[in-house]
Parts: structure tokens; C-alpha cells; sequence
């Protein structure tokens, strides 16, 4: 296997919430490195621990122990502002609910983390018609939120997390609210822009329709990561997943 | 804000390209767009500030028009003052707010006040969600503590005004019609003046006395928070 860049590498992460006098130790020292430009995706039974190192991840939770580097920078030592700064320009969010801002419009939506980057208003409405275009909502971009379907909102919500070039992209459950066609060709639209754009895309989720595309699968049960499969091998042991929008 | 930026190597970039901002035209732009989309609930908190700062507004100027009414030494009118309930004893050449009137303003005011925190809250909470997608998006703390601020600005401004120039309006309409024509005639108009520009700053001030805590809540609300919240 060539070298590749570790984009991300989780070190003996744990993570302990406080249940009112319950400690729950939702991770249990977790290794992970992903590499850059790949595909992955991270499941796991509800309750797993998965929706945690995923929070991790995208530097929205810091871990009770262990060590999260993005492109190996240490997210616990970033302040505040220089953790915003990450937020804004190295990681989109997509989510299981699109979070479209409602009372913006799809284009406002898409420029908005650019005007955060620092971007003029011109220029920015120009990628964001642009992104837009790409995701297949060319002539939507004045349309609000609620004008658009879960499917439309969820591209809007792709075409935000592209905004400034990210290295690499979350998705929190992307086809979770989405029904079997229009969560297919999110995943599509997904793996296309990672191949095109050389974006690391990672996501959280509990759809089969997600392993096909997958360059890798990390597995994960009871705060422990159970296993990590690479494309080849997953296709002998899930057999036929084979689901095309 | 900490001053010292820890260095991160693999970011090489200057200093100059890491910033996040969010200008400040911008900002009036979204909270502009955001008091249209909710205008009625926006209301109601105006609704609150236009009620106090009438009645505000009203007290002074009715004093003032007392005043310059007493300022006429026409005994026939420091009788038609006695009698609409000024206390004006013989040797007095002015008349100020009785102390239990301030009382009653300065409760109103604090009626108010809390009347704006409940309100913010509330439009604090059904945004939970905004909030926290837009720190993911890389909004820093004080970003959306300008929004709720610039937005409370507004409200003020626009309840304030309204409810200082109806409470001076009313006054005066009050004047003209218990002691007549001669009323309006020898208003002083730059106290009074004076009177209803203290309450537009009044008002504006208790809308973003009110809305301090709620905003600081919302800015302080970390992004993964926000994501967990169900609305």
C-alpha cells in the first residue's frame, strides 16, 4: 500500500458522560487513522459509541482522554477561535436533519461559511451558484428551505459543506430522513464529489446502501472499534449489498 | 479571547488567512431578515417596550406641560391644575412626578424587562439549531452575541420610538383636552422633546438589558449541543 496522508488519527480515545450519578464510558479507547481521499464509513448499533468518536471527529466534542488529530494537529490544544477556524474552512457537516438554516435561502445558505472564511459577497455568491449547480440544484438557489424537499435540502447541505474546500467532510446519518432513491443518489452525489474533489468523506450511519461505496468500513460496538474492513475484503463477507439507485 | 495563538504546524498559511469573520453589514442583513421571518413573536417583545415606554414617556411629558402651565403664574390655571390632581402648594413654581408615580414607572420598566428575557429566551431556544449549525460552520461565540444584539437593538429602536411618541402624543392630546387650547400653547417644546428622546434611549436600553442574558446563553451553547437538541 502506497503512503498516504493521515487526514485523521484518533488515539486511545475515551469519552465518560455524567448521567446524572451514572458515569457512561461511551468510548473505551478507540485507535483509528484514516487516510486522505478516502471514503469511510463508520457503523455500529445505536448506543455504540458511534455518533460519539463521530462528534469527536469533527472537533464538536473533545474526548475525557486520548488524543484527535486532524491533519495532525491536535484539536484539544486549539483555542476557541482557531477551532471555529477549522470548523469554517477544513471540515463541512452534513446532518441527519439537513440543518438548513431556515430562514435563509438555499444560496444564502451555501455563502454563508464563505463570508465566515472572509470571502467577499460577490465572489461568494458566484462559488455558491456554482456548488449548487454541481449538486444538481442549478435553479433552486433562491427557493427557502421549506420550498424544497428532504432530498433538495440535503444537497443544499452538501453544497454548504463544500463551501471552502474542506479536506474533509462529516456526515452525521446523511440518508437517515431520506427515503431509499433520494438516499441512494445522496450517496452517489457524495462519492462522486470525494473522487472529484479528493475530499475525505466520513460518515456515521446505519444505511447498507452506504457500504458499497465505502473504501473502508470501521465497525464499531460497545465503544471498542470491532473490526476495520477495506473494500475488498467487505465485498466476500456482506456478499451481495448490491443497491443501485 | 486568549491572545497567545498556539502555533500549528501543518497550517501554513499567514496569520491574515486564518481569520473568521462575519461583517458587520452582513450581521445587520441576517438579523434584519431574521425579524421579518418571525415578525409576530418579534412583536409581541416590541409589543412589551412600545406598553412600558409609553407610559414612560407619558408621565414626563404630562409633567412638562404641568410645568410650563404653572411657568404662566394665571392663578386660574394653577386652580384647574389643582383640581386635574397635580400637588401644587402656593409657593411652588415647578411640579415634579409624584413619588408614587415614579414607583409605578419604574415597576412598569422592570415588568418589561422581564416580559423581554422570557420572550428571548423563548426565541433563544427555537433556535437552538440555527445556532449550533452556524458555529459549525465556523461562527465564533461572538458572532451570534452581535445577531441577538443588533436584533434587540432594532426592536428597541423601532418599540421605543413608537411607544415615546405615542405616550407624548397622548399626553399632550390629555392637556389639550382637561386645561384646553392654552396647553399646546405654551408647551415647552424642547423639554418635551427632551422627555421623549430619554425614553427612545430608555427603551432601547432595557431591550438590550433584556436580551444580555439570553444572547450570552445562545453564544456560550456548544455546536454539539445544538445538534442533540430536538425542535
Amino acid at each position: 500500500m502506497p503512503f498516504t496522508r493521515k487526514i485523521v488519527r484518533v488515539s486511545k480515545v475515551t469519552k465518560t458522560f455524567q448521567l446524572g450519578k451514572v458515569e457512561v464510558q461511551a468510548l473505551k479507547g478507540v485507535d483509528l487513522e484514516i487516510a486522505a481521499g478516502n471514503y469511510i464509513s463508520i457503523m455500529g448499533p445505536s448506543g455504540s459509541g458511534k455518533s460519539t468518536l463521530f462528534n469527536m471527529i469533527g472537533g464538536l466534542d473533545k474526548p475525557t482522554s486520548g488524543k484527535v488529530f486532524i491533519d495532525e494537529v491536535d484539536i484539544a490544544q486549539l483555542d476557541a477561535y482557531e477551532l471555529a477556524w477549522l470548523r469554517c474552512r477544513k471540515i463541512g457537516y452534513i446532518f441527519q436533519t439537513f440543518n438548513i438554516i431556515q430562514v435563509m435561502t438555499a444560496l444564502e445558505n451555501v455563502t454563508l461559511p464563505m463570508i465566515f472564511a472572509g470571502m467577499s459577497n460577490d465572489a461568494a455568491v458566484e462559488k455558491g451558484i456554482q456548488l449548487l449547480k454541481l449538486v444538481g440544484l442549478g435553479d433552486r438557489f433562491q427557493h427557502k428551505p421549506f420550498e424544497l424537499s428532504g432530498g433538495q435540502q440535503q444537497r443544499v447541505a452538501v453544497a454548504r459543506a463544500l463551501a471552502n474546500d474542506p479536506a474533509i467532510i462529516l456526515a452525521d446519518e446523511p440518508t437517515g430522513n431520506l427515503d431509499l432513491t433520494t438516499g441512494a443518489e445522496i450517496i452517489t452525489l457524495l462519492k462522486r464529489l470525494s473522487q472529484e474533489r479528493q475530499v475525505t468523506v466520513i460518515s456515521a450511519t446505519h444505511d447498507i446502501k452506504m457500504l458499497n461505496v465505502s473504501d473502508q468500513v470501521v465497525w464499531i460496538r460497545d465503544g471498542r472499534i470491532e473490526k476495520i474492513e477495506d473494500r475488498e475484503e467487505l465485498s466476500i463477507s456482506v456478499g451481495q449489498v448490491d443497491i443501485k439507485g | 479571547m486568549k491572545q497567545n495563538y498556539i502555533h500549528v504546524p501543518s497550517v501554513k498559511t499567514p496569520q491574515i488567512d486564518r481569520q473568521v469573520v462575519l461583517p458587520f453589514l452582513k450581521s445587520l442583513e441576517i438579523s434584519f431578515k431574521n425579524l421579518q421571518v418571525r415578525f409576530f413573536r418579534s412583536l409581541i417583545t416590541t409589543m412589551s417596550l412600545v406598553l412600558a415606554v409609553s407610559f414612560l414617556s407619558f408621565v414626563n411629558v404630562s409633567t412638562d406641560v404641568a410645568n410650563s402651565l404653572l411657568n404662566t403664574h394665571d392663578i386660574s390655571i394653577r386652580q384647574a391644575l389643582i383640581r386635574s390632581g397635580y400637588d401644587v402648594s402656593p409657593e411652588d413654581t415647578s411640579v415634579g412626578s409624584s413619588p408614587k408615580q415614579r414607583w409605578i414607572v419604574i415597576l412598569s420598566l422592570l415588568v418589561c424587562v422581564v416580559g423581554i428575557v422570557n420572550a428571548q429566551l423563548m426565541a433563544v431556544t427555537e433556535r437552538f439549531r440555527e445556532i449550533g449549525t452556524m458555529k459549525c460552520l465556523g461562527a465564533l461565540d461572538r458572532f451570534i452575541l452581535r445577531l441577538f444584539l443588533i436584533e434587540a437593538g432594532m426592536q428597541g429602536l423601532a418599540g421605543a420610538s413608537i411607544g415615546a411618541f405615542a405616550g407624548g402624543f397622548f399626553s399632550l392630546l390629555n392637556a389639550f383636552l382637561s386645561f384646553g387650547p392654552i396647553a399646546i400653547a405654551t408647551v415647552a417644546w424642547k423639554e418635551i422633546a427632551l422627555s421623549v428622546f430619554l425614553a427612545i434611549v430608555i427603551g432601547c436600553s432595557l431591550s438590550l438589558l433584556g436580551v444580555l442574558y439570553p444572547a450570552i446563553l445562545a453564544a456560550k451553547m456548544q455546536p454539539v449541543e445544538a445538534m442533540r437538541a430536538e425542535y
